[in-house]
């Protein structure tokens, strides 16, 4: 068992854990969300539990930051919704139609 | 109820979980120690059935009916998803524009792409000799994907994306994961039992169901993740939101 590597391990979760609290901005609390994941994945590995640093490497940084920017995209994107249009040529989703 | 019962509602319930939390953590085994009684059963059980990772062993088969639970909360969570984020009545798709990236992006993506799917394939077909599995490796299929996106533009995504395909992809790797299970109990007297060869320990095709069962998972997760950041990127990128005023069926939640 490596104390303190473990010890800082431990620190930096709980310290981007404390900051992801705080920060009160969706898309900014997003990333400190993928360091909360990166740093928890960190923590995993020295903890020896490589397959749950991967699934937390995975989910924790890469898919649900996503999910919460995508998310926060199309809400704040409902102001702002004439500014941007598309130019209305191009080939649709061939599924698109399927999914109503 | 009031705030102040809630309080104390609350605050009993608390005492209750902390009392029993507090004297179950008195019956663990010390942090960091050599022996762990269940570590050391799994172990055993992990070796008796030829698979070098003990994780994958304990997922896909000593409790392959957990990962059954979990791989059909995934499923119902695309599910749901697919069903909360359809067309609404007043919505319309745009198509998203072409898009130019950098140079210097472009190539990255090109690069990555086919190095972040070949990974992903490793991880799900290694899950019963390394670290890593169907869960795992499916996520990074799934993102490996989305560097087409992030390297070109959303048509392009469009493109290297069948979703009619991985639709139908999910949920037979979701049943196939069950239907496996029933395979086990006509054989063997008992669902989801291993019943094929154990194979050579080490070895590619060691663990008799469990490269089976990551397989499974491995295409159920891709395919879900896939389709689940669809209909996310659909609504993010190529919808167009009702008139200001109109009650969509977003709104209100």
């Amino acid at each position: 068992m490596n104390g303190p590597l473990i010890g800082v391990a431990l620190a930096l979760v709980v310290l981007s854990a404390t900051v992801a609290v705080l920060t009160r901005e969706p898309v900014r609390q997003a990333v400190v969300l993928a360091v909360l994941g990166l740093s928890l994945s960190v923590l995993f590995a020295v903890l020896q539990a490589p397959d749950v640093a991967l699934s937390q490497l995975a989910v924790g940084t890469a898919l649900t930051p996503l999910l919460i920017l995508l998310t926060v995209r199309k809400v704040s994107r409902r102001s702002l919704d004439d500014s941007d249009s598309g130019d209305g040529s191009g080939d649709d989703d061939p599924d698109a139609g399927g999914r109503t | 109820m009031t705030a102040r019962g809630r309080v104390l509602l609350f605050g009993a319930g608390a005492v209750v979980v902390a009392v029993f939390f507090g004297l179950s953590c008195g019956e663990l085994p010390r942090f960091g120690a050599t022996a762990h009684p269940y570590g050391d059963r799994a172990v055993a059980a992990s070796l008796a059935h030829r698979t070098a990772n003990v994780v994958s062993s304990v997922n896909f088969d000593v409790r392959a009916f957990d990962t059954l639970g979990e791989e059909s909360i995934l499923f119902a969570t695309v599910l749901g998803a697919t069903l909360l984020l359809r067309l609404a009545r007043d919505e319309q798709v745009r198509p998203a524009p072409a898009e130019g990236v950098l140079p210097t992006t472009r190539l990255l993506g090109i690069v990555l792409l086919p190095l972040a799917l070949v990974v992903g394939v490793y991880i799900v077909a290694h899950g019963q000799l390394s670290p890593g599995g169907g869960f795992q490796g499916g996520v990074v299929l799934a993102t490996a994907l989305h560097l087409g996106y992030v390297a070109a533009d959303y048509r392009v995504l469009e493109r290297v994306r069948p979703l009619a395909v991985l639709d139908v992809a999910d949920s037979a790797a979701a049943a196939a994961f069950t239907v496996m299970g029933l395979a086990g109990l006509a054989a063997g007297g008992a669902f989801l039992k291993n019943v094929l060869p154990l194979g050579t320990f080490n070895q590619i095709t060691s663990g008799g169901t469990v490269p089976l069962f990551n397989a499974a998972v491995g295409i159920e997760v891709a395919s879900g993740v896939i389709v689940l950041l669809a209909h996310f990127l659909e609504q993010a990128v190529e919808m167009s939101g009702p008139p200001e005023g109109g009650g969509s069926a977003e709104e209100e939640h």
